[in-house]
């Protein structure tokens, strides 16, 4: 079976992409996938500071303003963030641990599958009649009123997409507790496996509620049920709780991955073990567990009594406690480190006083009493961008130029990372800062425009100014990718020179067994250990070299995300009534995935093994092209 | 892992449902699936709890007037009973005699099925007496709590045929013994949340 090193037409690619389960390949898609609705997601960010860049503008008109603005939060955080951040645990975690793969290879090729058709369907809006506009929070004051299929399309995009989140949680808490390498006790799992961890835990409790209050939503617009309809003795703050039961959790399940690539980053680039490794782990589990207990802190203003604001304010205000023990842990990394400013480390540096002002302004608004000036205006906008661009995008491009060579086998340039690094710090300083300020003078979040001559002229050019810089360090990065794509250097195992963890031990990119031989951890930041013991291997082995076990390549997903994306077709325009043919098509369409399922339940997939001829042949190679 | 390979009771592992890595992986990803479905559960609750008697102004259905005990404690019995045979499925399953296995899988079904038409028969009821979904909010969230274990029901039964069918020739191995396994576990848990229906919803209403 020469399968291991064949070169590939490209028909025979993308059907091989289409039909992996291999995390490595999953991770690319997810990367890929993410980065092109993160592009989207930035074009309506430029269309909305386009059109506030001055008083009374007409760029956009108020309808197409609350569209952009809508699928702007709903794509950034759905279909940019936490697919991107799927797209390194995907790549990195198994390694970490040392697997050969995830527990369930093929419900995560489903998972990517379903998040892809959900971000497609959810985006088809824009051609199929206009898009959502009751914000990305889709209150249901605002949504039921909404005309058109807008919200049909929120809500049926992402349920499906929803689906794969949930499946991809469980499938990485199953790896981590049942795939761990010998010796890779829970207290010596690297801090970025460990966030993986929590995360897909806070996603497997936080994604049922987001799904019970579309169907919710779904069965109001399809069924006629009233759970909104205040005259039939609905109640809109019913959605409002579900939403925040889930959107609370969901700023950590994006956050905690960007603390994991972060700590990897100091520790790297600081050539230092971890200041506080367990206090990191502990605060990372307090901050899980906190993140159910503060939701209606998002909703003080609407009346829920002092007791009730009080609760959550005293809850909210506690999280900075575990969150300010990870910053002094990172600060005291980096002390006394033999630091080196590669491109991640620039980004992880700025990263901290930029998540702290964004942390700072959090609890400002725990407040309760200060949240009511401050609720619903630019303070909100500005406090959100700073914590999830300021933490979370800052760590995706950061974790972009550390795993790069990782994945694709190529290095990224350095001095280009750096000017995308720069364009993209002060814009986005730039752009949100001032924003503060113009929360402070009373200018509301949400309005398509605003009047003259109030001291927010000058402020909402600045902070125009300042997205176009965004804008031109993602352009930078992509030349980058390009270049570095079509120069297609290859690099080592460990191109950064100072990895500590298991994934920097392997082949880049690792072949697609992962281990030929399982490794034997002996402690934290396993393959540092073997270096300093002059271990020309990187690795102490658990096991002779064997047969490995590995799993069939499958095209179901495609078909069960595929049936459940025609089958909202139909379940939208039924809502028409004038529309024979829809009902037939949500039929069929979940005929296609039940019986794909039945198909996959019911047909014996038992996997296939490489041999050890083979590995020692694979083990040859490697060594002769130079790759090693 | 070989398909063909013949236990013998002597020779069954104690734990078929996690004698593999496989077996290992569903059995800790099903049980946080359940967590994720114990989550869903919970939010309907919520809901119903937030909208029992909600309607529009002067409607006259309420929960007191509209449950009767008698045919819902049946149902009730007849599904933990249903309960109790799986648990035997199980038994049957640990010491690898088939045949029993499948006999009780078959009664569990069974008694699902009874179950299931019964909860039909009281859902057209209610819609007899004027209580359909569009209603007002009560029945709304009345039907989505109690429909969706109902729905839970109707995969379980399907899941169940599908399994003692397609294994109903080759007997039991390490392969899908797990399978058999986790079946029974969702089973289990639809009858927790069917208790916890008839107290909070036809035990707390009929109470008033």
């Amino acid at each position: 079976m020469s399968s291991i090193a064949q070169k590939k037409g490209f028909g025979a690619t993308i059907w091989d992409y289409m039909t992996t389960v291999d995390h490595k390949k999953i991770a690319i898609l997810y990367l890929i996938s993410g980065g092109f609705f993160f592009l989207v997601g930035g074009l309506e960010a430029m269309l909305i500071r386009i059109q506030l860049m001055k008083a009374g503008n007409d760029f956009l008109s108020a309808g197409t303003y609350n569209e952009v603005m809508t699928m702007h939060g709903t794509t950034m955080i759905f279909l940019a963030a936490m697919p991107l951040l799927l797209a390194f645990m995907n790549a990195v975690m198994p390694l970490q641990i040392g697997a050969r793969d995830v527990a369930f290879p093929f419900l995560n090729s489903l998972g990517f599958w379903l998040f892809l058709f959900g971000g497609i369907f959810l985006n088809l809006s824009w051609f199929m009649g206009g898009a959502p506009d009751a914000g990305w929070t889709n209150y249901a004051s605002l949504a039921i009123a909404s005309e058109g299929h807008g919200i049909d399309f929120y809500a049926l995009g992402l349920t499906i997409s929803g689906f794969g989140t949930l499946i991809a949680g469980i499938n990485f808490v199953v790896t981590i507790i049942n795939m761990r390498a010998p010796g890779m006790t829970y207290m010596r799992m690297p801090l970025f496996t460990w966030t993986t961890f929590v995360a897909s835990v806070l996603i497997i409790f936080a994604f049922p509620p987001l799904t019970v209050g579309i169907f919710f939503m779904v069965f109001d617009r399809m069924f006629g049920a009233n759970f909104f309809d205040v005259t039939m003795g609905g109640n809109t703050i019913i959605w409002e709780h579900l939403f925040w039961i889930f959107g609370h959790p969901e700023v950590y399940i994006l956050v905690l991955p960007a603390f994991g690539i972060f700590s990897e980053i100091f520790a790297i680039f600081s050539r230092k073990r971890l200041f506080g490794y367990t206090a990191l782990v502990f605060a990372t589990i307090l901050i899980g567990f906190y993140g159910f207990m503060v939701w209606a802190h998002h909703m003080f203003t609407v009346g829920l009594g002092p007791t009730a604001n009080a609760v959550f304010a005293l809850a909210t205000m506690a999280i900075a406690v575990p969150t300010g023990i990870k910053i002094f842990n990172w600060l005291l990394t980096i002390w006394g480190g033999s630091i080196t400013f590669t491109t991640p480390m620039i980004y992880a540096i700025a990263f901290i006083p930029s998540f702290v002002a964004g942390g700072v302004t959090g609890v400002m608004q725990a407040i309760a009493p200060l949240d009511y000036q401050l609720h619903d205006s630019y303070f909100i906008v500005a406090h959100f961008h700073y914590v999830i661009v300021g933490g979370v995008v800052l760590a995706i491009l950061a974790g972009t130029h550390l795993y790069w060579p990782k994945m694709f086998g190529t290095m990224l340039n350095e001095k280009l990372g750096k000017w995308t690094f720069w364009f993209f710090f002060i814009g986005f300083h730039l752009t949100f800062f001032i924003q503060h300020f113009l929360g402070l003078m009373g200018m509301p979040r949400r309005v398509y425009t605003f009047v003259g001559d109030q001291g927010w002229d000058l402020y909402n050019a600045i902070s125009s100014v300042g997205a176009l810089f965004m804008a031109i360090g993602v352009i930078i990065m992509l030349v980058n990718v390009i270049m570095t794509t079509v120069k297609n250097e290859r690099v080592g195992n460990d191109p950064w020179g100072d990895g500590r963890t298991l994934e920097w031990a392997i082949p880049s990119p690792p072949p697609f067994y992962n281990f030929a031989q399982t490794p034997l951890v002996r402690g934290l930041d396993s393959y540092w250990i073997e270096k300093m013991e002059g271990n020309k291997k990187g690795m102490t082995f658990a096991e002779p070299l064997g047969d490995i076990h590995m799993p069939n390549n499958s095209f179901i997903p495609v078909v069960i995300s595929l049936g459940l994306f025609i089958a909202s077709f139909g379940a939208l325009y039924h809502l028409d009534g004038d529309k024979p043919w829809a009902l037939p098509v949500l039929i069929i369409g979940l005929a296609i995935t039940f019986i794909s399922m039945l198909v996959r339940s019911l047909k014996d997939d038992l996997g296939f093994h490489i041999t050890k001829a083979e590995l020692l042949e694979d083990q040859k190679r490697g060594e002769t092209d130079g790759s090693k | 892992m070989d398909l063909n390979k013949q236990y013998t009771p002597r020779t069954w592992p104690d734990h078929p449902e996690t004698a593999t890595m496989e077996g290992k992986n569903k059995f800790v990803g099903f049980w946080l699936l359940l967590a994720a479905e114990t989550v869903t559960f919970a939010s309907l609750f919520a809901t119903y709890l937030a909208l029992k008697d909600k309607g529009p102004s002067g409607m006259e259905l309420s929960a007191s007037q509209l449950f009767e005990l008698p045919l819902v404690f049946a149902m009730t019995m007849i599904l933990l009973t249903s309960s109790l045979t799986s648990v035997y499925a199980m038994y049957h399953m640990k010491n690898h005699n088939f045949k029993a296995m499948q006999a009780w899988l078959g009664i569990t079904v069974l008694l699902g099925a009874t179950f299931l038409g019964l909860e039909i028969y009281e859902f057209n009821h209610y819609v007899h007496l004027g209580f359909g979904y569009t209603h007002s909010a009560f029945s709304a969230a009345f039907y989505t709590l109690v429909g969706t274990h109902g729905a839970h029901v109707l995969f379980g039964l399907c899941w169940f045929i599908a399994l003692m069918l397609r294994n109903a020739k080759r007997g039991l191995n390490t392969y899908n013994a797990p399978k058999f396994f986790l079946v029974s576990l969702y089973w289990h848990f639809i009858d927790v949340v069917w208790v916890f229906i008839f107290t909070v919803v036809y035990l707390m209403g009929v109470i008033g």
